[in-house]
């Protein structure tokens, strides 16, 4: 049986990882290749490597450390940010990513999806979608995340954003939350109950975790195949380990930590 | 020990490459056909789409090479599907050193494809390649098609339907499966195919 998948997510600014409060003041938490050995070890099942620095300078994602992070680790990782065309999505696969995300710029331009997909196969392509509430009651996603001034409300529903990224080629989505991201009070269920409904491709849960039971909740009511969490990781309150005992006592299928 | 990767121009065959280093060797990538055939070892990775391999494959005069191969052949994922007769995806005809055809996996209410994530192999036979791997044993999976369970299937997995996780036939074998993102288990099985007496 297919294991529920638990995902770090871990920022990468100019080379090293970081821990943002509000999308500022970055702290330094050490080295990537230290990091991503670290959660390897605790038994974390992918991870996500989301170059903070590429869109707002304008560059594409450093080839250097995700070439560092393939040859040292032996699960697989996406690397997001900064990947706005075919050719920039070869050069982090070339690097040795199993996996790249596109947000924003498949936003700006939808083909950009399509194109992913013919080249490299559906399989390498991750969709991800911010997505908040707004006054009306209906979801729409959100583009430019990556800075609170850029941020822009635009007039796409998620529901029919996440239809339309599968149509093209989208072969996982992430659906990060933005009303519960950061608040640590756990996923929120009725969204991403809605967006599995019509979800077909692998989905991932992110924004919101805070405790072992959110982690739980998040599989058995929303059905999620993956559960991305950061700073709960990070900050050691949810140790890998342990979150995988609790999730197998309560029946939810997950890998051995080895 | 000559370990060569057949460079069949997928974006991202060099983590096979850095899981064998992990191991202590050194593998060249190669399209050409004088180093392939003095190789000890021939690994054939892949990812992308059954069609434009086998037609990358045509192009660098490589076919009637690897169908002959008398080392060792290992495919991985893609590579995998290219050992069957045929592939549904681009309705193929691929290598045919395995026989059967390879097709897409039906998705069904809680079965999500592409299959993505580790999922627990099942020997089916005893084989030197599954030496030290466990029933249940967990590998990453990403795949969207798959090969069937015959008699050169020595194990399976089991995503809505069970496929063929790796198979054997002589020489040739196959993973659907990456080992070298498959922690420990993959690492196994890697350095198993190194070891394995040429059959």
């Amino acid at each position: 049986m297919l294991s529920r998948r638990l995902i770090p997510c871990l920022d990468v600014k100019d080379g090293l990882v970081v821990k943002g409060v509000k999308f500022r003041d970055h702290v330094v938490m050490g080295a990537i290749e230290e990091l991503a050995l670290r959660y390897r070890d605790e038994g974390a099942d992918e991870l996500v490597f989301y170059d903070i620095t590429a869109s707002p300078q304008g560059r594409g994602v450093d080839r250097a450390w995700v070439e560092r992070v393939a040859r040292i680790i032996d699960i697989p990782f996406c690397v997001a940010g900064g990947i706005r065309s075919v050719a920039q999505a070869r050069e982090v696969l070339l690097a040795g990513a199993d996996k790249i995300s596109v947000n924003t710029p498949a936003l700006e331009r939808p083909e950009l999806i399509n194109a992913l997909a013919a080249e490299f196969g559906v399989q390498c392509v991750v969709v991800g979608i911010d997505s908040l509430r707004d006054a009306d009651g209906e979801w729409r996603v959100r583009a430019y995340t990556g800075d609170p001034d850029q941020t822009r409300a635009l007039p796409r529903r998620t529901l029919d954003w996440v239809a339309e990224v599968q149509q093209r080629g989208a072969g996982e989505i992430v659906l990060n939350c933005m009303g519960s991201d950061g608040v640590r009070t756990g996923y929120d269920l009725e969204q991403l109950r809605a967006v599995r409904a019509i979800c077909g491709v692998p989905l991932v849960a992110s924004g919101g975790a805070g405790t072992a039971r959110h982690f739980a909740e998040v599989f058995l009511d929303a059905d999620v195949d993956a559960a991305l969490a950061a700073s709960v990781f990070h900050s050691g309150s949810v140790r890998i380990p342990e979150l995988k005992t609790a999730l197998r006592a309560q029946g939810i299928e997950v890998r051995d930590v080895a | 020990m000559k370990v060569v990767l057949v460079d069949s121009g997928g974006a991202n065959i060099g983590s096979v490459r850095y899981a064998l280093e992990r191991l202590g060797v050194s593998a060249a990538m190669t399209a050409d056909a004088e180093t392939i055939l003095a190789a000890d070892r021939v690994i054939l990775p892949g990812v992308g789409a059954a069609a434009p391999a086998m037609a990358r494959l045509q192009q660098m005069n490589l076919v009637h090479l690897l169908r002959g191969l008398k080392q060792p052949l290992l495919g991985i994922c893609l590579g995998m599907q290219l050992l069957f007769e045929g592939s549904e995806e681009g309705d193929v005809a691929c290598l045919g050193l395995v026989p059967g055809r390879v097709r897409k996996m039906p998705a069904s209410a809680g079965v999500r494809v592409p299959h993505m994530g580790w999922n627990r192999l099942r020997p089916t036979q005893a084989d030197p390649l599954l030496a030290g791997v466990v029933d249940g044993a967990q590998a990453y999976f990403v795949h969207s098609f798959a090969a069937p369970v015959t008699g050169h299937c020595i194990a399976s997995c089991d995503h809505g339907a069970p496929f063929a996780a790796m198979v054997r036939r002589g020489n040739v074998a196959g993973a659907q499966f990456h080992p070298e993102r498959s922690g420990a288990v993959g690492a196994r099985l890697l350095q198993n195919f190194l070891q394995a007496d040429p059959a």
